[in-house]
């Protein structure tokens, strides 16, 4: 009996013990919100993708929240797929953060814009953002979003270094590209990183070789959209896929190509072992990051065409900030937008961390300590010779796209083959997003 | 007085049961049948028939996974049956450290599925991985385990059947200490060799573990995600995705609808397969 007692005592106080703890928890959680300063401290709360998280926006959230005594409470949701399905989600389930922030374009297309985010249309801060940006955010005529970080370019990532080393010059055509992976393999090095255990960064020759598509089927986005162009149809597009083809069947790549991942790509690249990545110049802060010394040898030049009149960037459009249409705390969302879009909080932002490609706001000049990369694409965008990638123009995007760039680029499928299940992927998405002229 | 026992309890008692049966599973499934008919993001939808299972059986990507299930369950069953049974046998023998030998073979069902994934992803690794660093130090060269299309879901295989051949072990050697003395004596008696006991005694009198085992794995091998997903992705291209994984797939890319319907396609997948062995295997049984 005594026992039993003295257990019945031991929970009790357990159960004291940990209620006070709990309720303690709370009491400061409410003493530290309300004690600062002035005004009353706002909390917003924000949804973002593992990659948005530089030392550069949380110095812009830092500043906010010294500024405007705006506290920002920032989830992190992991990228791709996945992220998307957290996003999704929590919207259906009327749980959404006050800020978001997803990916411009098809996607954002595919989250309902309208029902689910505020329009910002008519705010003041959304006069000095560029049009082409703009357009990769609206829906049904409204804008929804402001621009998270600067643009960025898909294209060629180079070892400069061994460039000069084995005296080769930036390639201006598919051939003249060709002809320099052929003098890199002679010289015992790995011509074309493939770092397909990353899935998704085997697409990354067919999206890049938009430009060239565009260039040559100026109207390939809306015809696609319509239902009416398909990648194995239009020789201009399928040229994506037949290069991917190429560089397999030549045998340019590293040998475990399937296995080895975005971060040793990058260790790659950045130590001249291999002197080409096909990729997204958001890698430039990784790299300089990791390998501070090496940074300066990365150049990056366009993917090329069969034709050297035909060469220019196809540019990904940064990400987006969007406010919740559901939020209680609509004023300050606002705020915290129009903050992050300002010179102050552009220029908070790149103290800490460096543009991957020129902003998309006016007046906003690339540093001049600026990555070489940086500097090196420059003059594409000063001639005008860039345009968007596909997944801006249109909200038509396969799912399955990083699994038959592996294939065609592993060589298990042809070319034709994987643009046309391509074609039969996009219709899935065409057909849910109910698109006129699929079926 | 029966008819005082058959009242003695009030319907009510299984109230509670009833609705977290109810809402937790039954409504779950009624609506997982509905929605395979619809075109679904969620928050509105469509009702589109039987188009999301005609696509399922159209697109190539979506039939692959039942080629490759099949093929996954069959395979890891058959080898996780023969390796088990072999080595529950070897296990029940009169050997030393007999159950140190056990506890071994047992070991690897207790780690986290996701972490023996990653694990051997990192071990199968063609150029810095373990195993074909100990191959070249014989002078192998091993193949690329996982990047290889045509033998990464047979290297998936390998490593499920290495984690779950210790539970088919328990299983067979509880079957096998079941087995009563004295068919062993008699034998014994009668001057059969030890591969007549074996396949006279062991095996016929060990049946209902054998088919415990073997529904059992097919079940799994047929429901199998989580290794293939932290191994290979489904990848490289469509070559080791199962149905879970392209169900996940669809479910990732937004299908929910298509997804949904996957589901149902599994769920049919598995009765079919499982439901008539179960039926067949359950026939062949003996009585002690």
């Amino acid at each position: 009996m005594n026992k039993f007692k003295s257990k019945i005592v031991k929970v009790l106080a357990t159960s004291v013990v940990l209620s006070t703890l709990l309720a303690g928890c709370g009491g400061q959680d409410k003493a530290s919100s309300g004690s600062n300063s002035k005004n009353e401290q706002v909390t917003l709360t924000m949804l973002i993708g593992d990659t948005i998280n530089t030392p550069g926006f949380q110095e812009v959230v830092k500043n906010i929240e010294q500024d405007l005594n705006i506290k920002t409470e920032i989830e992190i949701r992991p990228g791709g797929p996945e992220g998307e399905n957290i996003v999704k989600t929590r919207l259906a389930t009327g749980d959404m953060a006050d800020l978001s922030v997803f990916n411009s374009g098809s996607l954002l297309k595919t989250l309902n814009p309208e029902q689910n985010f505020v329009d910002l249309t008519n705010e003041p801060f959304m006069k000095n953002i560029f049009d082409t940006f703009k357009e990769t955010v609206t829906d049904n005529g409204k804008v929804f979003g402001a621009p998270v970080s600067s643009s960025q370019v898909g294209g060629w990532l180079y070892n400069k270094r061994v460039y000069e080393e084995l005296g080769l010059s930036v390639p201006k055509t598919w051939d003249e590209l060709m002809a320099n992976n052929a003098k890199i393999k002679a010289a015992g090095k790995t011509a074309v990183i493939g770092s397909y255990n990353t899935n998704w960064t085997a697409q990354l020759i067919i999206l890049a070789d938009y430009y060239n598509v565009h260039a040559q089927e100026p109207n390939f986005a809306k015809d696609y959209t319509a239902g009416k162009a398909k990648y194995a149809k239009t020789p201009a597009a399928l040229r994506g896929f037949e290069k991917l083809e190429d560089i397999n069947k030549k045998g340019y790549m590293n040998k475990d190509f399937n296995t080895t991942t975005y971060d040793q790509a990058m260790k790659l690249l950045a130590d001249g072992d291999g002197v080409h990545y096909p990729m997204l110049t958001q890698v430039l802060p990784v790299i300089a990051d990791k390998y501070p010394d090496k940074i300066n040898d990365i150049g990056v030049f366009p993917q090329p065409s069969d034709s050297a009149d035909v060469n220019g960037f196809t540019v990904w459009l940064p990400n987006t900030i969007l406010i919740n249409k559901k939020t209680e705390k609509l004023e300050a969302a606002k705020k915290w937008v129009e903050y992050y879009v300002s010179e102050k909080g552009i220029a908070a932002y790149s103290s800490k961390s460096k543009a991957i490609g020129p902003n998309v706001i006016n007046g906003i000049k690339v540093a001049d300590d600026a990555y070489p990369a940086v500097k090196e694409m420059m003059p594409y965008f000063d001639s005008g010779n860039v345009a968007p990638a596909l997944e801006f123009l249109t909200p038509v995007k396969g799912a399955n796209l990083p699994q038959i760039s592996t294939e065609v680029g592993g060589g298990i499928t042809k070319a034709l083959k994987g643009a046309q299940m391509y074609d039969k992927d996009v219709e899935k998405q065409a057909v849910q997003l109910g698109l006129p002229g699929w079926k | 007085m029966s008819n005082v026992n058959k009242h003695m309890y009030s319907y009510f008692f299984i109230i509670p049961a009833a609705i977290i049966y109810t809402v937790f599973f039954l409504a779950p499934t009624v609506m997982s049948f509905f929605f395979s008919l619809t075109r679904w993001t969620l928050i509105d939808w469509e009702f589109i028939g039987l188009e999301n299972f005609k696509q399922f059986f159209s697109e190539p990507s979506l039939m692959i996974g039942f080629k490759n299930t099949l093929f996954y369950a069959f395979s890891t069953m058959s080898l996780k049956v023969i390796i088990g049974l072999l080595l529950a046998v070897f296990l029940c023998s009169k050997i030393r450290n007999k159950n140190l030998l056990r506890s071994v073979v047992f070991f690897p069902a207790l780690l986290s599925t996701i972490a023996v994934g990653v694990v051997f992803n990192a071990m199968m690794n063609p150029t810095i991985g373990i195993i074909n660093k100990g191959l070249a130090l014989i002078g192998i060269t091993g193949p690329d385990w996982l990047g290889d299309a045509n033998i990464a879901l047979f290297s998936v295989v390998l490593v499920d059947v290495w984690k779950g051949v210790g539970i088919a072990t328990v299983i067979f050697i509880a079957g096998i200490m079941a087995i009563p003395a004295e068919y062993y004596e008699a034998h014994k008696i009668d001057g059969g060799n030890s591969f007549q006991e074996f396949l006279h005694i062991t095996l016929p009198l060990s049946r209902p573990a054998l088919n415990t085992v073997i529904i059992l794995a097919l079940i799994g091998g047929m429901r199998t995600f989580d290794l293939v997903w932290a191994m290979t992705g489904g990848g490289p291209g469509f070559s080791t995705d199962l149905l879970a994984s392209i169900i996940y797939k669809q479910y990732a890319g937004g299908f929910y609808g298509l997804a949904t319907a996957g589901n149902v396609l599994l769920f049919l997948f598995v009765g079919l397969i499982a439901f008539p062995i179960f039926k067949l295997l359950n026939r062949k049984e003996v009585d002690l």
